[in-house]
């Protein structure tokens, strides 16, 4: 009896090394600009080619600009490693998405939106939110520049093997209520280092539920709370996904894939190392107060009071609080705040557009709010056109960007100005995250939709 | 990688603790694209003054002490999990770091990079300290293959941990890109049996 994990982490196995780690072959490998130019100058160095070239693609996401993609970079800096990047998948003969190209965006976002990404793979990018690709049933995991560089030599990578965890989310989502939401609570509940060393398997009938993008969107956060990864096992929702684009098996293969991926889920008595169940029901709208994604609470709930923190954890929580301008005990519901942002590998996907344009569909977006839309890729924001989304953002006041990884981290010029509020629909709020002194307060994008329509922090 | 043969060598005191990757290589040293040139950015801060001039006072400006072993005190490496701390320590020419107590990530990267991070009581780290002081051209030897390290002054000696395979890694000059090229065959062999060909 061997849980999901289990099955696709045994069947990559090469090799175990004595005394050491696992060999682990690696289906698929992204590569952006960022964390990259040493480990192709690493193969330079030793005389190396990629080893699988199509096993490998490209993007620039991180340090783009999200207006005007058709003139030269600014910024020197972000510039040299994209063309880096662009020379890197010359020299060795790769696929790569470079700016305005139709399928350029978030590396993410367009693993999953080509069939790049499929069920029962090793999926790996030098960057930590890969585990976004588990929502498939991969094991999907960030590595570091030494790891890429022997990814692309070898296709394999070296790796002790992680403990698992079940969560399993009980019952139905009450409406307004999304993957956004369950993500902050699992974390608030289970803190930033609650999953440290395991492999999280997310089950449950609020799970089975989700579409593709709403299991994207869990399983990216996975890392928030420590875990190397998250998975959902695959069903018809990813099969319907999957069936037709670009990289998915055709014709034949198709049937057969269908019925290797039906293979794919936990035995019944698997055991995993450790199991949590979290009741689905009682997840509320969700918002975060403080400087890591563990300090969640209702929309409508106050931040906790002082004395109700551990004595560990007291200098850390008052910190957080004095960053963000916060009292213990405070509602922050009718907050004022300044900025809003809508996109990034967690949320800025088709789902999360429509779900933002439903809402502000007829209404005017506030005047003190500053909104940066921003699709995870162009065929994101292709589809916003063609479902006619940008007329009705545009006719709410909001104006669509180009695709790219934006004030996420705040790499390019879409920074958050120091001391102003975002409701931010990324996944990081570190102090000076979005930009220096930029205030972060993490959320979905239906309670990112209400506070660009009402300025404040609102029921949406 | 070099094989990593048994090394006599003088070497560097850097007799502070919790030095972390910051100060190792500061963060403005990361928009680099390649992984060669942070040697001469080791320990930045400390070793240059604001106009790129070296501090005289800085260890590694004093022409007194060299060699390839760096004596570093407890806690070496801490901070954010940067591979360009241990690139830096490589590229500066050190091929052991002596201490206490290191942090885990940045011994792996280190062990990534050809450079043997040993670690050792706190006594034997003070008569390193000790040792240095008095003569400045004191040596250590630390034999891989044994596991032990010798203060060649007072002719203490002490061993210490490696993982097997690292070792072996080492020894044989391999990094884990050499090792897994080594196993190429396997790797083909299991391309041909994967579950399914995607
Ligand atoms: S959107 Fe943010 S989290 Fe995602 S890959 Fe880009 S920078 Fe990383």
């Amino acid at each position: 009896m061997k849980t999901l994990f289990d099955k696709i982490w045994d069947a990559h196995v090469v090799t175990e090394v004595k005394d050491g780690p696992t060999q682990l072959y690696i289906d698929r490998h992204l590569v952006h600009e960022v964390t990259s130019p040493q480990a192709f100058a690493g193969l330079r160095a030793r005389g190396l080619k990629v080893f699988r070239p199509e096993q490998t693609t490209l993007t620039a996401d991180h340090n783009i600009p999200t207006m005007h993609q058709d003139q030269p970079i600014r910024d020197e800096v972000s510039r040299f490693q994209v063309d880096t990047l662009a020379k890197n998948a010359q020299d060795f003969g790769l696929t790569y998405y470079g700016l305005n190209n139709p399928k350029n965006g978030i590396v993410h976002v367009i693993g999953p939106e080509n069939g790049y990404s499929q069920p029962g793979m090793t999926i790996v990018c030098g960057d930590s939110h890969t585990s976004t690709h588990g929502a498939f049933g991969a094991i999907a995991f960030g590595i570091g520049t030494s790891e890429v560089e022997m990814v692309l030599a070898s296709q394999c990578i070296l790796q002790t093997r992680p403990k698992t965890m079940r969560i399993n989310f009980e019952g139905k989502l009450a409406d307004g209520v999304g993957a956004k939401d369950m993500a902050l609570y699992m974390i608030s509940q289970l803190t930033t280092g609650g999953a440290t060393g395991y492999f999280v398997e997310y089950s449950g009938e609020a799970v089975r539920n989700l579409s593709m993008e709403g299991r994207m969107t869990l399983c990216n956060l996975s890392i928030e709370m420590g875990a190397r990864g998250g998975l959902v096992a695959p069903d018809e929702t990813t099969f319907a996904y999957l069936k037709g684009r670009e990289y998915a098996p055709k014709g034949d293969r198709w049937e057969q894939a269908i019925a290797y991926w039906k293979t794919l889920k936990t035995d019944e008595g698997a055991k995993f190392d450790k199991e949590v169940t979290i009741d689905a029901t009682k997840i509320k709208p969700m918002i975060t107060y403080g400087t890591n994604p563990g300090m969640g609470m209702p929309i409508d709930g106050s931040i906790p009071e002082l004395e109700s923190v551990d004595t560990a954890g007291k200098i850390t929580f008052e910190k957080a609080l004095n960053y963000m301008g916060f009292k213990p005990g405070e509602k922050l519901l009718g907050k004022p705040i300044d900025y809003v942002f809508l996109g990034s590998c967690t949320n800025g996907r088709i789902e999360d557009f429509r779900v933002f344009a439903n809402y502000v569909r007829g209404k005017k977006k506030a005047d003190n709010v500053t909104a940066w839309l921003v699709p995870g890729s162009w065929q994101v924001r292709k589809q916003i056109e063609a479902e006619g989304l940008d007329k009705i953002l545009e006719e709410a006041g909001f104006e669509l960007r180009q695709p790219g990884c934006s004030a996420c981290l705040a790499m390019n010029d879409d920074k958050i100005p120091a001391g102003k509020y975002a409701v931010s629909t990324s996944n990081r709020n570190f102090e000076g995250r979005q930009g220096p002194g930029s205030r972060t307060i993490l959320a979905g994008p239906l309670v990112a939709a209400a506070a660009a329509v009402n300025g404040k922090i609102s029921l949406p | 990688m070099q094989k990593f043969q048994t090394i006599t060598s003088t070497y560097v005191p850097l007799p502070i603790e919790n030095v972390d990757t910051d100060q190792i290589i500061p963060a403005r040293f990361l928009k680099a694209t390649t992984r060669e040139g942070f040697g001469n950015n080791l320990f930045a801060d400390w070793r240059y003054d604001k106009e790129g001039n070296p501090k005289p006072d800085f260890v590694l400006n004093n022409p007194t002490y060299s060699g390839e072993i760096l004596v570093a005190g407890k806690n070496f490496g801490s901070g954010s999990s940067r591979e360009h701390a241990a690139w830096a320590i490589a590229g500066y020419g050190f091929k052991v770091v002596v201490s206490s107590f290191f942090a885990d990530i940045f011994r792996n990267n280190a062990l990534n990079n050809g450079v043997l991070p040993v670690v050792v009581s706190s006594n034997f780290l003070n008569s390193l300290f000790d040792s240095v002081q008095k003569n400045p051209k004191a040596t250590v030897t630390v034999d891989l293959e044994a596991q032990t390290i010798r203060n060649n002054e007072t002719g203490e000696q002490e061993s210490f941990e490696i993982n097997a395979y690292k070792k072996e890694c080492l020894l044989k000059g391999l990094d884990d890109i050499d090792f897994l090229l080594s196993n190429k065959d396997k790797i083909e062999a299991y391309e041909k049996k994967r579950p399914f060909v995607y």
